[in-house]
């Protein structure tokens, strides 16, 4: 029962071939098989699922395919009287009094809430290394990274511990774990989905979005994800369509822009499975044309220097005094401030706030904020002179398979790699997916990233639905 | 651009931030190659750009501004780790 998607989950509900409960301890079952060798979840929300579930057999009605479902959230979106941590020590005991807008749109669907997710922690990582609760693990090979920082979602929607879960992506926090763990990863346009209620990492790169086993699944979960709200003055007011009108088979007319610059520096498994993947939409009908993203080069440097900037603007408000930890040693109050942060953030959290301080200090901030916001302006240019000659870019998602945990944990440089051809997107705040797309000779998953101009998901879906179904790479689940 | 013990020192006060002198050792040489690192923006000819903070474009999005019951400030109140005095946060001495 595990192997259900969201579709198939709701047909066998609808035609009552299984309940709601069913379904939902059959989940819980597998996390127990599993917790333990993968380190998925931080809160395992069991009472609450099966309340949900129950809830949702007794008014029996299925009508909205998220209900009765269950899922899994990143643990950096906020769920009313259950823990929410941001894997981090500091929110450690943090139970928030209320919910965030994309948990009250998908509880308003019916969904089942089986757990939240384990994530790098504040989401500033690219493998789940960073998490205060552990790494989480590769379900195609134990000793390696899932990915990050929504490594736990990844996890669920590729070794089946849920039928889909939400994420975030700042900066590939979404399409890189989906990549490295072989599942559907859509981030996506930057204010689509209502960030009320996330704990935020960059305020101007974050999203929201679903990781799931299909491109139909996250079509589902976009339908109530995505639109405007009153909480969020970031959302703008475009009503959103019907996600599912754009899974088409035929690519016909369908014009995908291939960047040469993202196929530098590559491994060369991975080049040589995009390429294979280009063949297919090719087949499919799509027409294949050059284009040229010359500042793709520049991503790392812009991104850290805007995200890190806002990233230690947002950590100033763990303060020891609201909320989250607070020291035991402290004698007048910048004491607490001190030592609470000291005591209760990371290494990478560290980071962010170090570099973001920098950066934005007096002396520095022409040279470094400055200067990177300047970059993007011309980066989001550079990307909508591409989108007038191509309606998607296909390029890989990850510059490289998984790697193994504790590899890159003490070069943050190299880490920042892992999101080389992922942060464009988040810069320019560009819809992507990362969809299954082969595997490299040592059995790891490789990932095929599509990207769309602003609010021109229908498009990343139509692609992403035309190769999954000419395709079976989706299908293959890890040996666990 | 490199930067030192003492850059390191100061922006960990600026940003609030105890630190350990191996730390401040680690961050010094982890920032320094950050930073080196973001040097190569420099070769971006930024001449005449305007630099931006958002990227969808929306202008001056404004809400009434009016008062609002909030109804969970007891659940608020209840989740700082200081004491609390007539339904207020108590924080120590400032000096």
């Amino acid at each position: 029962m595990i192997e259900h998607t969201i579709a198939s989950a709701n047909k066998g509900l609808k035609e009552k071939q299984f309940s709601s409960v069913e379904l939902t301890q059959a989940y819980l079952d597998r996390i127990d098989a599993t917790e333990e060798k993968l380190n998925t979840f931080i809160t395992i929300t069991k009472e609450e699922a099966l309340k949900q579930a129950k809830e949702a057999d007794e008014k029996g009605d299925f009508s909205n395919p998220l209900a009765g479902i269950p899922m899994a959230l990143k643990d950096i979106i906020c769920t009313k009287g259950i823990k929410t941590t941001a894997a981090s020590k500091i929110l450690e005991n943090y139970t928030p009094p209320y919910d965030a807008e994309v948990y009250t749109r998908l509880k308003k669907a019916g969904s089942v809430l089986i757990g939240k997710a384990n994530t790098d922690q504040f989401a500033m990582g690219s493998s789940t290394e960073t998490s205060h609760f552990g790494v989480t693990k590769n379900p195609w090979d134990l000793e390696r990274v899932v990915g990050g920082s929504s490594g736990g979602p990844a996890a669920v929607a590729a070794a089946d511990l849920a039928c889909y879960s939400i994420g975030t992506d700042t900066g590939g926090s979404i399409r890189q774990p989906a990549s490295l763990s072989s599942c559907v990863g859509f981030k996506v346009t930057y204010g689509r989905v209502p960030r009320y209620g996330v704990i935020s990492y960059a305020s101007s790169f974050d999203t929201i979005g679903p990781l799931t086993k299909t491109v139909e699944d996250a079509a589902l979960v976009l339908n109530t994800i995505c639109g405007h709200s009153n909480h969020d003055s970031t959302t703008p007011n475009i009503l959103a369509p019907d996600y599912t009108n754009f899974l088409l088979e035929s690519l016909k007319g369908i014009k995908v822009g291939v960047p040469k610059e993202y196929f530098e520096d590559v491994e060369q498994e991975t080049v040589d499975t995009v390429i294979k993947g280009i063949e297919t939409l090719k087949s499919l009908g799509a027409e294949i044309i050059e284009v040229n993203l010359p500042l793709t080069k520049y991503a790392i440097p812009t991104y850290y220097i805007l995200a890190k900037s806002e990233g230690s603007t947002n950590m100033a408000r763990y303060d020891g005094i609201k909320y989250g930890h607070t020291t035991d040693d402290a004698k007048e109050l910048l004491d607490i401030y001190m030592k609470s942060r000291d005591e209760g953030f990371g290494d990478e959290v560290k980071r962010t706030i170090m570099i973001g301080t920098y950066a934005l200090s007096s002396g520095y901030y022409d040279a470094y904020y400055l200067k990177a916001a300047k970059v993007r302006a011309l980066m989001k240019r550079e990307f909508e002179e591409a989108f007038e000659k191509c309606d998607v870019l296909v390029t890989p998602t990850s510059p490289f398979t998984a790697f193994k945990v504790g590899e890159k944990t003490d070069d943050p440089l190299a880490m920042y790699a892992a999101d080389t051809l992922t942060v464009p997107a988040g810069i320019c705040g560009l819809p992507g997916v990362s969809i299954p797309a082969g595997f490299d000779s040592k059995g790891l998953p490789i990932g095929l990233q599509l990207m769309a101009n602003q609010f021109e998901e229908g498009k990343v879906l139509h692609v992403a639905h035309a190769f999954e179904q000419a395709t079976e790479f989706h299908k293959k689940k890890p040996p666990l | 651009m490199s930067i030192n013990r003492e850059e390191v020192k100061h922006i960990a006060k600026l940003a609030r931030l105890n630190m350990s002198e191996e730390e401040i050792d680690k961050f010094t040489g982890q920032l320094s190659g950050i930073l080196e690192h973001a040097e190569m923006l420099k070769e971006v000819d930024t001449d005449n750009v305007e630099p931006i903070a958002q990227v969808t474009g929306l202008q001056s999005v404004s809400f009434k501004d009016e008062e609002k019951e909030c109804d969970y400030t007891d659940e608020l109140l209840k989740e700082t780790p200081q004491e609390i005095q007539d339904h207020m946060i108590k924080v120590k001495n400032v000096f």
